[in-house]
């Protein structure tokens, strides 16, 4: 037996959230020094610190590494198309408002392909939410520059350097709508657990923008090349300033990552509180 | 007439959109997403009114992408669901009707054609949709098409449609036109009990055994609806019977093979065909939707010049009656098929006839219904 599947046949057996994850996938498609690990076991805690039913729970992801989340988690999951993770979601939600509906998947899912979905979610403040994992590039299609790179950034479509201009997601879905909105690193496990169980705990579209490593492309084209590389990055130049204005936290390339939690407040959402279903 | 909102007993004047929307729910849809577009808009605001009176959800969404996830989210949520459009927003729709085929997931799009390409003629009849509601999304697969030629039809058929939908597992399109979804005429809507409506297939064993793309004899896999406890995954990827990811030619075989079979293997019992005097004809014209009624006229004209002529009306377009055609083909002169575009399903009649009877087109660019006198003269030149 190969030293991976050696491994996998372990973290099957011994993995602490093994119960939560279809082990029976692994070894997963991720590589090595890869945030996303990080987030989908936060996620998990956070699942679990809500106690909810895990058989109302449902994932959905769209397409690239970020959207293979879905496919690793033991609840019902669907793995959609790109950039339509999030209409699929609330046709789902209104279908059965019973369920809790999160949407797991990448930035250049959410932002690019999919970026009209996501500020119309936040405007009908449909109830669900949305992590999405914000490597800075399209990882899955092999690091070419997306709508959350950084200007300056290199990436295999901007070798010289990113000539556009960024989309600051968290000013994005607070313009957009979305009751509560956060930003964190993987470097910043414990907080980002906490802030996931409040925004599943919200009744309204709730965002958590998690800066996550991808070293294989991004890192490597921006001087951190392994994901130890980035996350000392996260820790040195992370700031936390919870309610900081969501429009005043963009990320440049080298500079200050402000995190924290910017918004948390309430206003009416869909589907309306219906009797049987929130018992508002 | 009764007071079930549920269902509309009685004798209507609607137009075929709106007997659109009401087919719709007399099936157990309760779920539309959509965007606006002329000439399917009707259908849309009468499921805005109606939905609402029978617990169901009206959303309209941010385009025609949106609107088909939607669609597909809520048919695993448990609901019967369904969208309506027109060229531009089917267009959009492709990629996402390629994930409910993927999926096997049971809805209905309504698409009621106008001229094209691009915007084209908006409120102007067409039948230019035909091969793109064949082959539209990319990869190999089947599929079921409607075709419905009055508003009593288009209500049959939304019925008809969400059957078939439940019965194969992926959505079925009812490809109405911009002449029959603005058409007023007589709808009758039968009691509920005179109407057969298919349920969800659902899982016969525990969760812990689910698989869920594991056929049944027949090559349709059982549906959970999420919620229920089977936490299942699905995937636009080619996938297993457990619904994983399955990266490999083999895998693809297995799946692409059972997806187009379960359909072809069934055509007979899905295809539904009309004709009228085709024994002994030596033309039969061959067209559907609101081509085959203007075709009544012609057909008539040529009777009374004692041509012998039959018509083949098709309701189901795809999966496409080859083999009838091909049993006809043997016994006629020729086939004339008139329909609003340059030849599409034209194409399909001819390859289905094998040489045996010659298949003559008769075109129509879109933005009217054919003149029936072109009609007629296809047919006298098919005659001789
Ligand atoms: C319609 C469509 N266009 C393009 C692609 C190719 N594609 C797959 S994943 C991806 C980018 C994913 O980037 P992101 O959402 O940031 O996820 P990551 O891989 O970085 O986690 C692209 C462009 C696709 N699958 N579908
Ligand atoms: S390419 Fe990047 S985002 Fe994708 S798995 Fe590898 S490290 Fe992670
Ligand atoms: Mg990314």
């Amino acid at each position: 037996m190969s030293e991976l599947a050696v491994n996998s046949e372990k973290t099957r057996e011994n993995h602490p959230l093994g119960e939560y994850l279809r082990t029976d996938r692994f070894p997963h498609i991720w590589c090595s020094g890869c945030g996303l690990g990080i987030v989908l076991s936060a996620f998990i805690r956070s699942l679990l610190n809500c106690g909810l039913a895990l058989d109302k729970v449902a994932v959905v992801s769209g397409i690239g590494c970020t959207g293979r989340a879905a496919g690793y988690l033991k609840l019902d999951s669907f793995h959609t198309t790109h950039g339509r993770a999030i209409p699929f979601a609330t046709g789902l939600k209104l279908a059965n408002p019973e369920l809790e509906v999160i949407v797991f998947s990448g930035d250049g899912d959410l932002a690019a392909i999919g970026g009209n979905h996501l500020i119309h979610a936040g405007r009908r403040n449909i109830d669900m939410t949305v992590l999405c994992v914000n490597n800075f590039t399209y990882g899955m299609t092999g690091g070419q520059f997306g709508p959350t790179t950084p200007s300056a950034a290199r990436s295999t479509t901007s070798r010289a350097g990113n000539v556009e201009n960024p989309f600051n997601m968290v000013g994005l879905a607070a313009a957009s709508g979305a009751i509560y909105v956060a930003r964190w690193t993987t470097a910043q496990v414990r907080q980002l657990e906490r802030s996931t169980t409040e925004a599943l705990q919200r009744k309204g579209f709730s965002f958590v923008e998690i800066i996550s490593p991808c070293p294989t492309y991004y890192g490597r084209m921006n001087r951190q090349p392994t994901g130890l590389d980035q996350m000392r990055y996260y820790r040195a130049n992370t700031v936390v300033k919870h309610f900081a204005s969501p429009h005043e936290v963009g990320v440049a390339l080298g500079g200050q990552i402000v995190t924290g939690k910017f918004i948390d407040t309430e206003r009416p959402y869909l589907p309306h509180p219906q009797e049987g279903h929130d018992g508002a | 007439m009764t007071t079930d909102r549920a269902h509309l007993e009685g004798e209507f004047f609607m137009s075929g959109d709106e007997a659109c929307a009401e087919g719709a729910i007399s099936a157990g849809c309760r779920f539309f997403a959509g965007y606006p577009i002329t000439p399917a808009t009707e259908i849309a605001e009468r499921m805005s009114d109606r939905l609402p009176e029978v617990g169901g959800t009206y959303i309209q969404m941010e385009d025609e992408l949106a609107s088909m996830a939607a669609v597909l989210g809520a048919s695993w949520g448990g609901v019967k669901a369904m969208t309506a459009t027109s060229g531009p927003g089917f267009s959009l729709m492709m990629e996402n009707i390629g994930l409910g085929l993927m999926m096997e997931t049971p809805c209905v799009v309504a698409n009621v054609q106008r001229a094209g390409p691009s915007t084209g003629l908006p409120t102007l009849v067409a039948q230019g949709d035909m091969m793109q509601a064949r082959w539209g999304s990319h990869g190999h697969y089947s599929i079921i098409a409607l075709s419905p030629s009055s508003p009593q039809e288009v209500y049959d058929h939304a019925i008809k449609a969400f059957n078939l939908s439940e019965r194969f597992r992926l959505p079925v399109l009812v490809m109405t036109d911009g002449a029959v979804g603005h058409m007023y005429e007589k709808v009758v809507i039968q009691p509920r009990d005179k109407v057969h409506i298919v349920p969800r297939r659902k899982p016969k064993v525990p969760p812990g055994e689910y698989r869920p793309y594991e056929p049944d004899a027949d090559l349709v896999p059982p549906m959970a609806n999420s919620g229920e406890g089977y936490r299942f995954h699905v995937t636009g990827l080619t996938h297993d019977e457990r619904g994983y990811p399955a990266m490999d030619a083999e895998a693809q075989d297995k799946l692409i093979r059972r997806l187009v079979e379960k359909v072809e293997k069934y055509s007979e019992e899905i295809i539904e065909m009309e004709e009228d005097g085709i024994d002994g004809a030596g033309v039969v014209i061959c067209a559907y939707g609101i081509t085959a009624r203007v075709s009544l006229i012609a057909m008539e004209r040529a009777r009374s010049e004692g041509i012998s002529v039959g018509m083949l009306r098709l309701v189901t377009v795809w999966p496409f009656p080859q083999k009838r055609i091909a049993e006809i083909a043997r016994q006629v002169k020729a086939f004339v098929v008139p329909e609003i575009n340059y030849g599409q399903i034209s194409l399909e009649v001819e390859r289905s006839a094998g040489g045996a009877a010659k298949t003559i087109l008769v075109p129509h660019m879109g933005g009217a219904v054919h003149d029936p006198q072109v009609i007629l003269e296809a047919i006298r030149q098919a005659a001789k």
